[in-house]
């Protein structure tokens, strides 16, 4: 594709606009491939997620570990809020100038020996590596652990094409041989037990042709780090063509940046010949300096580590060194559209540290398969649906109180509540243009801002909700409710309303002997 | 200081008596407290659903009720934080700069009530008297959208002979949040388990937080396992004076109830 028009404001000139709201914006990701919808919404995949005592164990370990390490790193730095605030205005300058910072990121690779390749969405990414990898006449590659290419499921077009992609990254193994999906951003196994692992490693590692699990294979984990150390060398030792997706990119040198814990990326960036990755194209960072405020931020915000253990930058190709060729394709996939939207666009800033995944309440509980997407918890609440267009995802930004745990979290300060709020309004929004009758929910919630726009019906409503006290006449409390109340009470009882509404109350006592009954205080 | 009492719609209909407290306290204090009849709902349910649209009027009419007031008090962080936090955007949208400008300025008057005591009136005994073993549920949208702190914890540990009992994993949302409670009801009932069972660990009487609703869905789960621990709103033990309070708990019946769940 040629260069895409990444103003923010591309798209809006000519819209109506609601609440911030452009009626005319670029194209979201195309369904049918990769990873950015669920088959069924959050509340019924939440619900089977929830019976999973096992899942619920495993969440509720892990994250609270997780949790507990980054409180503690992050207390540690009396700057943090100004490294935050740094590491927004950052993000917030590459947003704004997009297409400038991809153009100069795009000349230094080339001068640096690099070939840039632009994709417009999944499909056309997932060619461009598929005939890549083809060119070399590989039939298989190393990959380091990348959600874009997750996104665009670029494993299973290279499957199509008759070429094997081997995931290296450990946790990314430990999905790919469980025939699994990814559940979290930095630990995509986190759903799993070691228990689970071993019986997996036993299981598979032979199974998927490569070198296989050693007899008696215990769940120690220095047991199971031995099992894929040996399984994984093989791979890397034949492989000549290596995916992987990228951190940061610096626009000033061309350079890529991939941050990793295990050493398994550092092998697949360095010892193949043909270096291919793929990277959304807001992870631009103007320059290193920009670099070095976000290799604090993410380290302790992901892994509540004070520093990352690979960190690995390659800058196009040096002969002798690595590999001879390397290609970078930017992805947009749906980005641009959400750079649309002056409302969202700031899930862009995104630095998949997962922060708002450890925190988030939902997501402790329900685990990340329930949000249908590569990106689970609170930011692919918001990412999601945005990357592939909100009526393909209505559930998601429904999946949260909105209890703030989130944006306190973000290393790049992504204020997703308001975002929610604001993408449900969208979700809302695309029902009214359909011609079709409203919901039933828009029809209650159209009678109730009817009722409350008048405060003498919102008086008379009251009187008349006072009937309910008939449900709690026995017990003192209402057990049971008809729909759409009717699953508050599956776990929850109803206070019986009371005989007098605070207005009614106080109505008459302005209208009797003033307030003197309440100043001398009847409870 | 002439205050304007926000009750919020579900303190109107289902809690009348939290209002009542909230204005024995302010006046307790010796402020003189108005209930603008005008005022119905400051549209929150309609804004955090998606119906922003439908909100539109209530705002209006919630920002003319209570202009000139010096401050405007809410017995509840989430409504006082959405009028704070997300009216000056949601006026702003309608593209009616003097509903922007009136929005903005009633944001800056609008104030939780524990918020409003300890921070602008510099008050942390009201003299209440409260003797029940209680602990405090910091709701999310005080804790972390109006940042009230430790002013709530501030004000009960000030209330002659209450117990404040710590809760543990107290950040912790009760899984409330609105209209999520009935679109996410399992999830929702998840959450709350984990809230019911560190509520119950306490040995408390009584539950006490800043918003009725929350209170209404943790109350709601503690009724259903009949476990015998009662939410009061935060106003209601501020305005507590009399020796009685309302009816003794027996602790022995707390306790087994607890084991029970645990
Ligand atoms: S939204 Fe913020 S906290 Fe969540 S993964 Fe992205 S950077 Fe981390």
């Amino acid at each position: 594709m040629t260069r895409p028009a990444v103003r923010p404001d591309a798209g809006q000139a000519s819209s109506a606009t609601f609440l911030g709201l452009p009626a005319v914006v670029p194209p979201t990701a195309p369904r049918g491939v990769g990873m950015l919808r669920g088959d069924e919404p959050f509340p019924a995949a939440a619900r089977r997620a929830l019976a999973d005592a096992q899942l619920r164990h495993n969440l509720g370990k892990a994250t609270g570990t997780i949790r507990a390490r980054r409180a503690g790193v992050v207390a540690e730095l009396d700057d943090w809020d100004r490294l935050r605030a740094a590491g927004a205005a950052i993000k917030d300058d590459v947003l704004a100038h997009l297409d400038d910072y991809l153009t100069r990121l795009e000349e230094q690779v080339v001068a640096r020996g690099g070939v840039v390749h632009w994709a417009r969405d999944a499909v056309e990414a997932n060619r461009i590596v598929v005939d890549l990898v083809r060119a070399t006449g590989a039939t298989e590659a190393v990959k380091v652990k990348s959600m874009a290419t997750q996104e665009i499921g670029l494993n299973e077009a290279l499957a199509d094409a008759g070429i094997a992609a081997w995931e290296t990254d450990l946790a990314e193994l430990i999905v790919q041989l469980g025939h699994d999906r990814p559940s979290h951003i930095v630990v995509p196994a986190i759903h799993r037990n070691r228990a689970e692992i071993r019986d997996i490693f036993a299981r598979e590692m032979g199974a998927a042709g490569g070198v296989p699990a050693p007899d008696g294979l215990t769940d120690e984990p220095r047991a199971l780090a031995e099992a894929a150390r040996a399984h994984l060398r093989q791979r890397f030792l034949s492989a000549k063509v290596a995916i992987s997706g990228a951190n940061f990119a610096v626009a000033e040198t061309g350079t890529l940046c991939v941050v990793e814990s295990e050493g398994n990326g550092r092998m697949c960036l360095t010892l193949p010949d043909t270096l291919i990755t793929v990277m959304g194209l807001e992870k631009i960072v103007p320059t290193w300096r920009d670099l070095e405020v976000f290799l604090q931020l993410l380290p302790r915000s992901a892994t509540g580590e004070r520093m990352n253990p690979y960190t690995s930058m390659w800058t196009g190709v040096a002969p002798g060194d690595g590999p001879r060729a390397f290609h970078l394709v930017l992805l947009d996939n749906g980005r641009t559209a959400t750079l649309a939207d002056p409302a969202g666009r700031a899930a862009l800033r995104c630095i998949r540290c997962a922060a708002c995944l450890n925190v988030c309440p939902v997501y402790e509980r329900t685990g990340g398969h329930a949000y249908g997407s590569v990106y689970p918890g609170p930011i692919g609440a918001v990412l999601s649906p945005q990357l592939a267009g909100v009526t393909d995802n209505p559930s998601l930004p429904y999946a949260s109180t909105l209890c703030g745990a989130c944006l306190d979290a973000c290393p790049v300060a992504i204020d997703i509540p308001s975002m929610l709020v604001h993408l449900r309004a969208r979700v809302v929004d695309a029902g009214r243009g359909t011609g079709r009758p409203p919901s039933a929910e828009r029809a209650v919630m159209a009678a109730a801002a009817w009722t409350m726009a008048k405060p003498g019906r919102w008086a008379r409503a009251l009187r008349a909700a006072r009937l309910g006290r008939l449900l709690g006449r026995r017990r003192g409390a209402i057990g049971r409710l008809p729909p759409p109340l009717a699953s508050w009470t599956t776990s929850r009882d109803l206070p019986v309303p009371p005989a007098e509404s605070f207005r009614d109350r106080w109505s008459r006592r302005q209208a009797g002997d003033g307030l003197g009954s309440l100043r001398e205080g009847q409870r | 200081m002439r205050i304007g009492l926000f009750v919020t719609c579900l303190v109107d209909g289902m809690f009348p008596d939290v209002g009542d407290a909230t204005v024995a306290v302010l006046e307790r204090l010796g402020h003189e407290v108005d209930v603008p009849l005008a005022q119905t709902c400051c549209g929150q349910m309609h804004v955090n659903t998606g119906y922003a649209r439908e909100a539109l009027p209530l705002v209006r009419r919630h920002v003319a009720a209570f202009a000139g007031y010096e401050a405007v008090v809410a017995p509840s962080g989430s409504c006082a934080g959405l009028v704070r936090h997300h009216y000056p955007a949601l006026a702003e949208a309608t593209g009616d700069a003097a509903l922007a400008a009136a929005a903005a300025d009633l944001a800056a008057r609008t104030y939780e009530l524990s918020e409003f005591l300890v921070g602008v009136l510099g008050v942390t005994d009201v003299g209440a008297h409260y003797p029940h073993r209680v602990t405090y549920h910091p709701t999310c949208h005080s804790l972390r959208l109006l940042r009230v702190g430790d002013a709530p914890t501030r004000l009960l540990r000030a209330v002659a002979g209450l117990e404040l009992v710590e809760l543990p994993a107290a950040e912790a949302c009760c899984g409330f949040g609105g209209t999520f409670a009935l679109k996410n009801a399992d999830t929702s009932t998840a959450m709350l388990a984990d809230k019911m069972r560190d509520v119950l660990s306490t040995g408390a009487e009584v539950v006490t937080a800043g918003d009725s609703s929350c209170l209404m869905h943790i109350g709601g789960g503690l009724s259903r396992l009949r476990a015998g621990v009662r939410p009061v709103h935060l106003a209601e033990i501020l305005a507590s004076t009399a020796p009685a309070a309302g009816p003794p708990v027996a602790a022995t019946a707390v306790s087994a109830a607890a084991r029970a769940v645990r």
